[in-house]
């Protein structure tokens, strides 16, 4: 900083406190809904593990079971639905996201139902073919909009149009980690080996196990792509936070030393006034 | 009057925990009643009114769409994508839903997608209105 001027100096500092300001700001907004997120995800749980049993216990408890879901296809075309962030200022949460579907996808033919602006931008820009741009405010999806894509999806697939679905979402591990992951939808996991197997459980299944297994299904899905988005949303909050916290950090310690350049400079200039009176009175 | 636990679930939240006489709700196939006792069974939801018999008698009624119905070991578990009791229900926003939809069924140049949406739009706001009305 030699040479700086004090009033540059001090110019510097307001503005770095003033983008402290911000970050700081920022955090404790991320740290506050993060908590609310948290709450969501728990409110809903019960729900969607009541069907995920129901669902297993349908599909095992009848030897021979058949239905559309449960069907292996050659994989022709695959769909990924990715849930990212509307907003950046979240550390590497939007592209490490995306950074893992596109390992995921290397080499296939794929298109993507995006959730959130940033997912929305980046395909867009990438020309891939998007199925619907309905979704792109991660922020404001509701239990409803689950529901929407959960049918878009279950379509989809029972026409034949993709013959694979994921979801790509962020992994909420703890305030510090969140870890990007890729999750099978469609086909639904079935091993017929086990299944059949094992007492029988003698429950009446009103039309029939399989009426009732298919009108279950889409429900299902919605709750996995409303459990991964609260994760995802949970986990930006979590990545902001974390960002923040640590820019708040870097502006402290800015401060911090172009305080100390002032204070150098100050007394450099009084120095020098010093040193050029008492020059002028020795003469 | 014996009576059997009944959990009521929704994506929101919990709605019911607790001790009921008797069940009634609309599946895919019909309404149906579950009293104490019933053997075990599996169905899905369908869109319509439920009504549960409390412990004390007193009858409750509720918008009920979607999702799915389970007994097991006399255990009852209703288990909705929506679920709202009577005195819940915003009669003027469900009104407002029928006449939106109806506007867009009107229309002619609807493609399946579209029309199938409103249809059931249409539907949930009927049950809505159905269940606000008689409180």
């Amino acid at each position: 900083m030699a040479g700086a001027s004090m009033k540059d100096i001090k110019l510097r500092i307001k503005s770095v406190e003033s983008t402290m300001q911000i970050t700081k700001a920022m955090e404790l907004v991320a740290s506050s809904k993060l908590r609310h997120a948290k709450e969501r995800v728990e409110k809903s749980r019960p729900y969607f593990e009541v069907l995920h049993e129901a669902l297993t216990q349908i599909a095992y408890s009848n030897a021979e079971f058949h239905s559309p879901y449960l069907t292996q296809r050659t994989v022709k075309r695959t769909c990924y639905v990715v849930i990212a962030g509307d907003r950046g200022l979240a550390g590497g949460y939007n592209s490490n996201i995306l950074k893992a579907v596109a390992a995921h996808a290397d080499g296939k033919e794929f298109c993507v139902l995006p959730v959130g602006k940033r997912a929305l931008d980046y395909y867009q820009r990438r020309n891939v073919e998007i199925l619907t741009d309905r979704f792109a405010v991660a922020g404001d999806l509701e239990v409803s909009g689950c529901f929407s894509i959960a049918d878009i999806l279950a379509k989809g697939f029972l026409t034949g149009e993709f013959d694979e679905i994921y979801v790509a979402y962020t992994n909420f591990v703890s305030m510090l980690s969140q870890q990007p992951a890729v999750l099978k939808l469609l086909p639904l996991n079935y091993d017929p080996g086990a299944a059949g197997s094992g007492p029988r459980q003698l429950t009446l299944y009103e039309p029939s196990s399989e009426e009732v297994y298919d009108a279950i299904v889409p429900e299902y899905l919605a709750g996995i792509v409303y459990g991964a988005l609260c994760e995802s949303v949970a986990s930006e909050l979590g990545a902001r936070r974390t960002a923040m916290d640590a820019a708040s950090k870097n502006a402290g310690e800015m401060i911090d030393s172009l305080s100390l350049n002032y204070n150098r400079a100050r007394q450099a200039a009084i120095t020098q006034e010093i040193t050029e009176i008492v020059a002028g009175a020795e003469q | 009057m014996s009576t059997f636990h009944l959990q009521i679930v929704t994506p929101d939240g919990e709605a019911f925990d607790g001790r009921a006489q008797k069940l009634f709700c609309r599946t895919i196939t019909g309404d149906v009643g579950i009293l104490p006792h019933h053997c075990d069974y599996l169905t899905a939801l369908g869109m319509g009114e439920a009504r549960v018999v409390m412990e004390d008698g007193s009858v409750r009624r509720a918008a009920c769409i979607g999702g799915m119905l389970a007994v097991a070991k006399g255990e009852v578990r209703l288990v909705a994508t929506t679920f709202e009791w009577a005195e819940n229900i915003d009669a003027e926003r469900a009104e407002r839903a029928r006449q939106k939809a109806e506007q867009k069924l009107a229309q002619k140049n609807l493609d399946a997608r579209e029309e199938q949406l409103a249809q059931a739009k249409l539907h949930r706001a009927l049950v809505r209105s159905h269940v606000a009305q008689d409180r």
